[in-house]
């Protein structure tokens, strides 16, 4: 069936974009206004006068604002510990998540469903009704506002979703492959290394993105399980510096602080979107 | 031998002896070695942690005041059910949910449709629409924080043609406009998971199906009503179970945008400032254990509202 792009599908795709784009470019133009113009209120989208300053400020370089000394080495910081924790978060419960999801997609074990169901609910799980028990467990374990207090608990609520996703792809993977390639008189973990890794990469690349995407953007963990910069990953630090005055936030800032934390996220959908929207998918339709 | 191996040569021999009862069992210990560390560490975050806040939620227990640590059975529970600001979070939480996940469905199927169609710019399409997806709600939350801002926005500057609207409308001033800027907030960053999520399941309803609809007469309604989402209940069911307990959770957006003012407290915002900002680790206890039970109920409504529908999901998969 041959099909043409109707007027009414070109609008669409317009309202899309510019659904999907404006409060992104906003943050961007709101990021290369001054306080000066912020403060005195500045409605237009658009900056009166574009500048730098509010990424020197944050990212600390150039002539910065007398201050603001402390706002980048805060922010920097910040921007530390959430890459080290996302980075950290993701590679482990990737491992995890596939050796789980290997045995759910290959193996006939008692018990398979129970976990595919302990999986689902606690992907449902209200974050928000641990914060007083691990607060307090945290702070017996020596935990708190350190990098593994957030790690732990982001594998825990990553795990389900990459466990799905994962088995979801390892289901479709052409398994006799497998065994042909040991008839061929390859050792069974040369046929694994050889064979089967390639073809699972992809499945397993996918899930770690949206793993990232998970332990990059939590917040309610991130700001009840830490107390200084020391762990506090970017959402929280963003959360805390509201300035001093809390009827005049530092706009510029804030966006800026938005701008840079967006930028990974931004690089990632662009290379890799075709695996996200795959990964996505198939975890929450098949099944 | 390594795991890898036992998993590669145990593997590579299941379809052969079955009825082995050796074999299987082999089977069963290998797939829970290798689904253990995943499980344990689930149920250690999970589990444990609920179990501790059952036994702490029947005790009057201030983190100011360790030793004044009092067992008060269930009157936590009685507290909390008889308080008005319980009930009032209760229902913007419910509020919430429900408006947001309906607003997305209908924007949602749109969308879906949209990038159904569309032949060019598919890439950009996707690119575009996984920006607000992946996007970290508490920017998401700033973005539209300042949009609505009385002196730095540009909402009040482009829909002041709207009655309600003009340049002095403070969004954060009352209860209801505060509502509805933590709403589009909300919608503007998950409608795109939604639209995916729909996308999927309308890429399964067949061609074929549609142009016979479509030869014997049918509108374009008609073969929306009739046949494009009676064949995607399945989908349309996953994306609502996942959407409304996700919506039913929120926190990010209330706390960045009003931090509960003007009476916008969810019950995930209440359970936080209890424990967090007044240390009451056993009435903060007892709302975390409500507060899990409430989802629990809502997962079991969906689940039990759209019975075979699940199946039906499954089935296809």
């Amino acid at each position: 069936m041959k099909r043409k792009t109707s007027i009414g599908t070109l609008v669409g795709f317009l309202i899309i974009l510019v659904w999907c784009l404006l409060p992104v470019a906003w943050i961007i133009s709101l990021s290369f206004k001054t306080s000066a113009e912020t403060a005195v209120g500045s409605p237009q989208f658009l900056p009166k006068d574009p500048s730098w300053q509010n990424y020197k400020d944050v990212l600390g370089f150039g002539t910065i604002t007398p201050g603001q000394e402390g706002t980048h080495t805060d922010f920097l910081d910040a921007l530390r510990n959430s890459f080290g924790i996302a980075i950290i978060a993701t590679l482990l419960a990737v491992i995890f998540a596939t050796f789980a999801a290997y045995a759910i997609a290959r193996l006939d074990f008692k018990g398979k469903r129970l976990v595919l169901s302990l999986a689902l609910a606690i992907a449902m799980f209200p974050v928000v009704a641990l914060v007083g028990p691990l607060f307090d467990m945290w702070r017996t374990l020596h935990l708190f506002n350190t990098w593994p207090g957030l790690i732990i608990p982001y594998m825990s609520f990553t795990l389900p979703l990459a466990i799905w996703t994962l088995s979801a792809f390892f289901r479709e993977i052409p398994w006799e492959m497998e065994q042909a390639a040991q008839v061929d008189g390859a050792t069974s973990w040369q046929a694994f290394r050889k064979v089967i890794v390639p073809l699972a990469a992809p499945g397993v690349f996918t899930a770690a993105i949206l793993t990232f995407f998970f332990a990059w953007n939590e917040f309610v963990l991130a700001i009840s399980l830490t107390s200084t910069t020391k762990s506090r990953t970017v959402p929280a630090q963003m959360a805390f510096f509201v300035g001093p005055d809390p009827f005049n936030p530092p706009y510029g800032q804030l966006a800026t602080a938005s701008v840079v934390v967006t930028i990974p996220i931004i690089i990632i959908v662009l290379l890799f979107q075709r695996k996200i929207v795959a990964g996505l998918t198939s975890g929450a339709v098949k099944g | 031998m390594t795991t890898t191996t036992t998993a590669a040569s145990g593997a590579a021999t299941k379809k052969d002896v079955r009825h082995d009862s050796d074999r299987t069992q082999g089977e069963n210990r290998l797939g829970w070695k290798l689904v253990a560390p995943a499980v344990i560490l689930m149920l250690l975050v999970t589990a444990w942690p609920m179990i501790k806040a059952l036994y702490d939620s029947t005790f009057r227990y201030r983190l100011t005041a360790p030793d004044d640590k009092e067992f008060v059975g269930l009157s936590n529970y009685g507290t909390i059910l008889t308080d008005s600001l319980f009930w009032q979070d209760t229902l913007n939480t419910v509020v919430i949910m429900v408006v947001t996940v309906a607003v997305e469905l209908v924007i949602g199927f749109w969308f879906a449709m949209v990038m159904h169609r569309i032949i060019f710019g598919r890439g950009v399409m996707r690119t575009s629409i996984l920006i607000p997806y992946g996007i970290v709600t508490v920017v998401s939350a700033f973005a539209w924080q300042f949009a609505f801002s009385i002196n730095n926005g540009f909402v009040n500057a482009w829909f002041g043609w709207l009655p309600w609207v003009s340049a002095d409308t403070n969004w954060f001033g009352s209860h209801w406009p505060a509502m509805f800027a933590i709403m589009v907030s909300e919608i503007w960053k998950t409608t795109p998971f939604m639209a995916l999520l729909l996308l999927a399941g309308l890429s399964q309803i067949s061609e074929d199906m549609l142009e016979a609809a479509k030869v014997d007469g049918a509108t374009a309604w008609q073969r929306l009503y009739k046949v494009i989402l009676p064949n995607m209940t399945a989908a349309i069911m996953v994306a609502v179970l996942f959407r409304a307990l996700d919506a039913f959770r929120i926190f990010d957006n209330i706390y960045i945008m009003t931090r509960g003012a003007q009476d916008t407290e969810s019950s995930s915002f209440l359970t936080y400032r209890q424990v967090i900002e007044q240390f009451q680790l056993g009435m903060g206890s007892a709302l975390s254990v409500l507060l899990f039970l409430t989802v629990l109920l809502l997962a079991w409504l969906i689940v039990k509202l759209f019975r075979v529908d699940l199946a039906q999901a499954r089935g296809e998969g």
